[in-house]
């Protein structure tokens, strides 16, 4: 019954999108009733596919194992976390994940516009309507993605979720990078109706920067959950492996950075108005190219996802997208062209735009290299592929220069910079880059990877800039209003949050950069075979393998080790990497030796720290625990048969064999019998172990700044938050005249910012009284249009 | 200008290195005829119930993905990912040899049972 109510609701979700699309492009041509109606069936398109999750994730909640996608991937056992979750790991509760946040973020960004931009958001509705329509349309008509598909009867249990993604992190990871595509749809769809409105100024951008950042954070973030993930979880250590699902959802983020810099220059000088377009048209292809190589098979990866049937059906949109915002860009050029050039290469302006071509340029190679079995395919008839150390060759040198002007950037003012004020701004950050470069050469080993010193001393150029424009935006205000110095760098950051919330994201970026510099150049890594008792050094430290552990539970046995870790005679710390090997379950099981050859995972041992962390993982000798349990299942089969020489317990067993065979009925109580037994003597043969003396094989890393990695993440993160966060003036409830309001207080923030590049020492005198004249006359001209 | 022609520069290069980087992608079956000492990546299926471990590495087999019954042996030393296990799907660089494909160290791969795949994989 429930599932009836899903299917009825996704139907009447379809419906209401293509409703919602039609009563859009009617309404474009002026009349507001339409343009309503859109809207609101976007929030009723948002109810109905809220309703059909709610569905599904009661049936996972509730083990309703008649909906055959709960049977697949939960079951009674699943942990209750982990049952929720589940829904996204299957084909068809991923494609409705997609489908969910879609409606979220259009009604968001619909609600949020609605006194705005009246050409623009019809177009902009429609366009969404028409994302929203192909998904539920494809869960509707696609085969073998009913996400209301039954069994009948009802099965009593489920198959249950694979071990190795029983992760916390690998729950959100998912929903994290699918929130980033699909908040992308928002820019996208805004840009298309502003083309298609010929509305080209900066407005479409300003009402969905905050859908931008957040899409472009929501993908960081998943990236970062996958990575860390990838570091704890798999057994090799390392946290990027260039495979073309991570590359997925890197190409993306990639194009959206560069998006969120050319953006400004539009906003700012109205320039790069193709290249913005361009840059939104290709990120939303691009994310669509990341669910869709998700959903297809056309790339060998370790990630090996189901041939599907969805496939082609988003290449079809992806080719749809392409072709109709290259039709419609190369159509609205006239009105595209800007009537500005760059005054000069020493500006903000255009050092931007040598960051947006280098993101732009590591996009093109990942892109490449990603595709590239396709291609040798094409041209040589033999899928070959690349391997890291190729990405590596192009990705680090790129990488390293745009951490450069990711320094440079924000030193300079818009329009240009003068001789003297580039002097004043750019001395310490290069004085202390270089006694970071020569501190570093002289004292740590930093030299052996010359690429790696470069990246640490433009970070340390980067970070002293950042520093420096906190400090004299502090400084600029307590000379205007006092107060002490926290105080007055909290006002300057809160007034101006969009500014420091960008900085806070440049400081997080410089330290995940300079992380994954040292832990990549200056990784100790080790393979050691030891018995318990035996040592060996690694990076200076002696790894002790002081016993073996085990340990058993109702799902798992988990072989492991304690490994005291000894620094100049000194205990440093205890490392406790294990294996665990799952139980088997259904077909596989049968046998105690099932139970040693089932799915297994890495427990890693890690001791992280601010300047390195300990990482172990083990891969236990078990031949011995085997070898017993091949002879166990040879006494057992012997007992159950009833051989001579048995001992007398086993009479009992066979006789209720026996009686089982004859009888059906029995056949469960005998089965559960034989399981108990079999599970006893696994355990006790995984205990053998302990006694066994085996040797065991440990990988031991020790990896520099790695845990800066995810701090610099973080870091990032707040600042998203700072830049985000609505400021008090726009909260206030907008009027009828809201797109003057915006308006209104862009140029104001302009004359602010203009202000704030006085005072850092970024503007001279001379070009400062320039700028804000010209800046006050425009605020006029905007005020005149309001009185009006 | 400049941009333009820098695109150009790395596009070129691009192209020029990947083609000479790259490594082939071989089924056991294509493996079995090749020439000794010819070095690829293998890709296939581990066949069920051939994994033996001798000292430091690995002896396996690895067949077809999609006929079981050409598969070549393989013998690797070095990390083994998590997933590895009869009947999963790998990647191995690492050159023939008499008939062994002997695998370079630390580069198996194993394809994750993904949530994204059916159950029974």
């Amino acid at each position: 019954m429930p599932s009836v109510v899903g299917s009825v609701a996704l139907a009447l979700a379809f419906l209401t999108a293509i409703f919602a699309t039609v009563a859009a492009l009617l309404g474009s041509r002026g009349e507001r009733r339409w343009v309503d109606a859109s809207r609101r069936a976007v929030y009723v398109l948002c109810a109905l596919v809220t309703l059909c999750v709610v569905v599904l994730e009661v049936a996972f909640a509730g083990d309703d194992f008649g909906f055959e996608v709960v049977q697949q991937h939960s079951s009674i056992d699943t942990p209750p976390f982990y049952k929720l979750t589940a829904m996204w790991s299957s084909q068809e509760g991923s494609l409705l994940l997609w489908a969910w946040i879609l409606s979220i973020a259009a009604s968001a960004a619909l609600y949020s516009t609605r006194h705005k931009l009246r050409e623009v958001v019809p177009y902009a509705t429609a366009t969404m309507a028409a994302v929203a329509a192909f998904f539920t349309g494809l869960l509707l008509f696609g085969k073998g993605v009913d996400p209301f598909a039954t069994l009948s009867p009802a099965p009593a249990d489920g198959v249950g979720l694979n071990p190795l993604l029983r992760h916390p992190s690998m729950m959100i990871h998912p929903p994290m990078l699918y929130s980033g595509y699909v908040a992308f749809t928002v820019p996208f769809a805004f840009a298309v109706g502003a083309l298609a409105a010929r509305r080209l100024d900066a407005e479409w951008i300003r009402s969905t920067r905050r859908f931008a950042l957040i899409a472009w954070a929501f993908l960081g973030l998943g990236l970062l959950l996958g990575a860390r993930w990838s570091y704890t979880e798999l057994g090799w250590g390392g946290y990027w492996a260039w495979d073309p699902v991570e590359n997925a959802a890197l190409m993306p983020w990639l194009t959206g950075t560069a998006f969120l810099h050319s953006i400004m220059v539009q906003e700012k000088r109205g320039m790069l108005r193709v290249w913005n377009v361009s840059l939104i048209v290709a990120t939303f292809s691009l994310a669509l190219l990341g669910t869709f190589l998700v959903r297809s098979g056309v790339l060998e990866s370790i990630h090996a996802f189901g041939d599907s049937t969805v496939g082609p059906y988003i290449l079809g949109l992806i080719a749809t997208v392409l072709l109709g915002s290259t039709a419609l860009i190369v159509s609205r050029l006239d009105d595209l062209r800007s009537p500005r050039r760059i005054d000069s290469l020493a500006s903000r302006e255009a050092v931007f735009l040598v960051n947006n071509l280098l993101l732009v340029a590591l996009c093109a190679t990942i892109f490449w290299g990603t595709f590239f079995p396709l291609i040798s395919e094409l041209f040589t008839g033999e899928k070959a592929s690349l391997a890291a150390p190729w990405f590596d060759q192009y990705t680090t040198p790129i990488g390293i220069l745009l951490v450069l002007f990711t320094g440079v950037g924000p030193l300079l003012a818009w329009r240009r910079i003068s001789w003297e004020s580039a002097r004043r701004v750019f001395l310490a950050p290069l004085a202390v880059a270089a006694a970071t470069a020569t501190g570093l050469a002289l004292f740590t080993d930093a030299a052996d990877s010359p690429l790696a010193l470069a990246l640490f001393a433009f970070a340390a150029f980067a970070l002293t800039g950042l520093a420096q424009e906190f400090w004299r935006g502090a400084a600029a205000r307590r000379a205007l209003a006092g107060g002490s110095l926290p105080a007055a760098l909290l006002a300057v950051t809160s007034r101006n949050r969009r500014r420091y919330g960008g900085y806070v994201v440049h400081v997080g970026i410089a330290v995940l950069l300079i992380g994954i510099a040292a832990s990549s150049s200056f990784q100790a890594k080790r393979d050691l075979t030891l018995r318990p008792g035996e040592s060996a050094v690694v990076d200076g430290r002696t790894i002790v393998y002081e016993r073996p552990t085990v340990e058993t539970s109702s799902e798992a046995l988990s072989f492991g080790a304690v490994l005291a870790v000894e620094r100049d005679g000194e205990r440093e710390t205890t490392l406790r990497p294990s294996r665990r090997y799952f139980r088997p379950g259904g077909a596989e099981a049968g046998t105690i030796s099932s139970y040693f050859e089932g799915e297994a995972t890495s427990e890693v041992g890690l001791e992280a720290g601010g300047t390195s962390d300990l990482w172990a993982s083990a891969a236990p000798g078990i031949a011995g625990v085997r070898r017993r349990a091949r002879q166990a299942d040879e006494n057992f089969r012997a007992c159950v048969g009833g051989d001579p020489g048995t001992p007398p317990q086993c009479e009992a067993l066979s006789r209720l064999m026996r009686g089982a065979a004859a009888n059906p009925g029995l056949r469960p109580v005998a089965l559960a019998q034989i399981e108990n037994l079999q599970s006893i003597t696994a355990e006790r043969l995984a205990r053998g172990y302990l006694s066994d003396d085996a040797p065991a094989t440990f990988r031991v890393i020790v990896d520099p700044l790695v845990t800066w990695i995810w701090i610099g993440g973080l870091i990032a993160l707040t600042g998203v938050l700072i830049a985000v966060w609505p400021a008090r003036r726009a909260r206030r409830a907008p009027g009828r005249g809201g797109e003057l309001e915006a308006l209104k207080e862009a140029k104001y923030r302009e004359i602010r910012d203009a202000e704030l590049d006085h005072a850092a020492g970024k503007l001279s005198d001379e070009d400062y009284a320039i700028l804000d004249a010209e800046l006050r006359r425009e605020a006029v001209e905007i005020l005149d249009r309001e009185r009006v | 200008m400049v941009a333009l022609g820098v695109a150009v520069l790395l596009a070129v290069a691009l192209v020029y290195t990947s083609f000479s980087a790259s490594t082939e992608a071989l089924k056991p079956s294509q493996l079995l005829s090749a020439a000794p000492g010819t070095s690829a990546d293998l890709t296939g299926r581990v066949v069920k119930g051939s994994v033996q471990r001798r000292g430091d590495s690995l002896r396996f087999r690895v067949a077809d993905r999609d006929d079981v019954s050409k598969s070549i042996p393989v013998t690797y030393a070095g990390t083994v990912p998590d997933p590895f296990r009869g009947g999963r799907e790998i990647v191995l660089t690492g050159t023939v040899d008499d008939g062994l494909f002997v695998g370079e160290r630390d580069t198996l791969v194993t394809k994750c049972p993904s949530k994204f795949s059916s159950s029974n994989a």
